[in-house]
């Protein structure tokens, strides 16, 4: 802390008591040029400053665990301007000193800096109509008044070579690890590889956390095909890498391996008993404004039904998005659709299933959005049972950070019965929530 | 039943063919040129002015889009994976769109913390650092500092300064080639400000309103005053009685001058200016905001171009 108290001051000293000296300096030429050659000095020294600063911000916010920490520093340090390595250690020491300030918390610890990136989601949603469902159908209503999910993302960058993200979803009863991953940034060959529990690569929904879904509940063919909420979601790897394509062609491969136990999908009853998923997509820019996303998906594994009963998915989806670059943030469409077809063994028979919802979601202005969804789907143990239904939903933005939703649904259940239930649904974002992919 | 030990075989299969694709793919073709993908266009436009024919760059955001509001397009991941260098702006201006391409761009050079991921922030002086709490209740803050610092000519120089300084680093042979190109630039940039400064001196002290906080740097340099944002705070778009406010303090402050990012809809600051005798001037915060405005001189020269027939 010293080094800064007395820096500054010398500083200051330098800028304002050098042109003094200056002007008494002799004749006036004389003391034209000393000026110039001052500000030309005082130029230099702000420079200086401002770079100091620059290094003093890029050594609080290098976040990355110790030797990491000092891998990076030694990388980003050489391409500043020139500072000697002692000042910029004893800046370093009084940034941690500082750190309170930037970060707005009690304590002023170098642990802090060091923590991952936190998140809370709050998830809160209440019903309103509906019928009890008939005795064998997948899909269940929603209680009145639920604090439905409260997902908690810690998420940071683990050395050079790695990140990790965890994302820990508490209901209002029990806690369920509904991601915890490392993924491998800087393997050869440009693959991508993750280790630990993750949403699957099936298809589109699959992947997507509840507050990222356009709607409050998800489409009837996850519900009845695909494992419901949490989908196929297990403990694996997955490893995926970019293939080369023409013409602007986006290709990626993507198989996973997981232990096999997915909600009401797959059972492992042995270590034999593992899934996979295998996703293939291809993404092309239309326009800068418009772009299309194909994605084919495979996955198999050993149901519940018993040892040695198995249940393949086939998966097929399409999203088209629209969004005009220079009013982004006013405008933009997505149209979407998943097929799912179903192969599950059972006794007596295997049945074979199939599935699908049309969705297209319009953003009306900066804060408002317009959306619909129609579904129909077979039931993965009744394959003869079709449920079909559809949705209307408006969606609004007080800021980027929370988010008001309501959806009426119309269920018409293969048995004949008919259900009518509007939902309201309250998101809302704690803290530093990274990005989702694309 | 098929048996499922054929499945863990499966996958090894498909990860071999993928390597084997991987192999047979061209090498990136060494040395020649670098790749440099940047995060914004005003970053592309410096680094092209300091990497001359040695490099070629190509920037992720377009000069006329929200830089907060990229869309993290897989078809980004098809430039970023090939990148020897990638620039950002820093500041967490791309927080909401950066990370994820990062992650899965497959690329280790350009990880955090590698040696080919630049944040250009560390080179420019940063207006608006918060000091006591952060909270949102201040809207979209960033609690580092403003991130749309490059709208002042001396950081562009700073930051031209610093890319050449690690064009030098990534390819040793061709770092004097880079510092000619930025000492070449400094000159340039010297004669431009001398016309810059002059058009402007006039101006000094005089009030504006901008539309979101990106005008700090620009204001600071040319000694504009920003007396208010047409947003209520950063990232919440305008609200009837912030407005009316706006439109009470522009007229105690005699301010006629309201300045909006074309990436922003033009219906509140029309109204506010009809209601203030003012005039609105869709000012470009990057290069490229408009098709002939192809580098960071023509920026300047654009924008103080419109600054000068709105202040008269």
């Amino acid at each position: 802390m010293t080094m800064r108290n007395s820096f500054l001051p010398f500083c200051m000293t330098i800028l304002f008591g050098l042109p003094l000296c200056a002007q008494q300096a002799g004749t006036v030429p004389a003391a034209n040029d000393q000026n110039a050659a001052m500000e030309q000095h005082i130029r230099d020294l702000e420079d200086r400053i401002i770079a100091l600063e620059g290094q003093v911000r890029m050594l609080k916010s290098s976040a990355t665990a110790a030797p990491a920490a000092e891998a990076a520093a030694a990388s980003a340090a050489p391409s500043a301007a020139p500072p000697a390595p002692a000042p910029a250690e004893a800046l370093a020491s009084q940034a941690t000193g500082t750190q309170a300030q930037v970060y707005g918390g009690a304590g002023g610890s170098a642990a802090k800096a060091l923590n991952p990136d936190i998140s809370v989601i709050g998830d809160f949603i209440g019903a309103v109509g509906g019928n009890s469902p008939p005795p064998l159908a997948t899909l269940q209503p929603f209680p009145s008044l639920q604090m439905h999910e409260s997902e908690i993302g810690l998420q940071a960058i683990i050395d050079p070579y790695s990140r990790g993200d965890f994302f820990i979803s508490f209901g209002e009863e029990g806690v369920n690890l509904e991601e915890g991953y490392i993924t491998f940034t800087a393997l050869p060959a440009s693959f991508v590889g993750k280790v630990g529990k993750m949403r699957s690569a099936f298809g589109k929904v699959n992947m997507m956390h509840n507050h990222v879904l356009p709607w409050i509940d998800r489409p009837l063919v996850t519900t009845n095909l695909v494992g419901g909420e949490d989908g196929i979601d297990d403990a694996g790897v997955s490893i995926e890498r970019i293939l080369p394509a023409p013409k602007g062609i986006f290709l990626e491969a993507t198989g996973q391996l997981f232990r096999g136990d997915s909600g009401d999908v797959f059972k492992a009853f042995q270590k034999n008993d593992v899934s996979t998923v295998d996703h293939l997509r291809a993404y092309k820019d239309i326009t800068e404004s418009t772009n299309l996303d194909l994605g084919l998906s495979y996955s198999r594994g050993n149901n519940d039904f018993g040892p040695n009963f198995i249940t393949n998915l086939y998966g097929v989806d399409a999203t088209l998005r629209w969004k005009p670059l220079r009013r982004s943030i006013y405008h933009s469409f997505v149209a979407r659709s998943e097929f799912v077809w179903s192969q599950r063994q059972q006794l007596p028979v295997e049945q074979r299933g199939f599935g699908y919802y049309a969705s297209a979601d319009y953003q009306l202005g900066r804060r408002w959005f317009l959306g619909g969804r129609y579904d129909s789907s077979d039931r993965s143990r009744y394959a003869n049972l079709t449920d079909k239904g559809g949705s209307l939903v408006l969606t609004y933005w007080p800021s980027e950070f929370a988010q008001i939703r309501g959806q009426y649904e119309f269920t018409k259940y293969a048995e004949g019965l008919n259900s009518n239930q509007l939902l309201m649904q309250v998101i809302f974002s704690l803290g530093a929530h990274g990005a989702h992919p694309f | 039943m098929t048996s499922m030990r054929t499945n863990p075989g499966f996958v090894v299969a498909l990860a071999i063919t993928l390597a084997l694709v991987g192999i047979f793919l061209p090498a990136p073709a060494q040395a020649k040129k670098l790749n440099i993908v940047t995060a914004t266009t005003d970053m592309a436009a410096l680094t092209q002015e300091v990497g001359g024919d040695k490099v070629s760059v190509e920037s992720i955001a377009k000069g006329y889009q929200d830089p907060h509001f990229v869309e993290a397009k897989p078809s980004f991941l098809l430039k970023l994976r090939q990148a020897d260098l990638l620039v950002v702006v820093g500041l967490q201006l791309e927080i909401g769109w950066l990370p994820p391409l990062i992650t899965q761009s497959g690329n280790p050079r350009i990880q955090v913390g590698a040696n080919g991921y630049l944040d250009a922030s560390q080179f420019a002086e940063i207006l608006d650092i918060p000091t006591g709490t952060v909270t949102r209740a201040m809207g979209d803050v960033h609690p580092l500092g403003n991130p749309h610092y490059w709208l002042d000519p001396d950081n562009g120089r700073r930051i031209a300064k610093g890319i050449a300084g690690k064009l030098g680093e990534l390819d040793p042979e061709d770092a004097g080639y880079f510092q000619q190109r930025y000492q070449d630039f400094d000159k340039r940039l010297a004669a431009a400000e001398q016309k810059w400064d002059a058009d402007m001196k006039p101006y000094r002290g005089r009030k504006v309103v901008t539309y979101h906080n990106s005008f700090p740097n620009f204001a600071k340099h040319y000694g504009l005053n920003v007396i208010g944002y047409v947003e209520p705070r950063p990232g919440i778009p305008p609200t009837p009685s912030h407005t009316i406010e706006l439109i009470g303090l522009m007229k105690r402050e005699n301010c006629k001058v309201i300045l909006v990012e074309p990436y922003f809809d033009l219906k509140t600051p029309n109204s506010i200016a009809r209601d203030t005798g003012g005039t609105v001037v869709q000012y470009l915060p990057s290069v490229g905001g408009q098709k002939d405005v192809t580098d960071y001189f023509k920026l300047f020269d654009y924008d103080i171009g419109l600054l000068m027939k709105a202040l008269q």
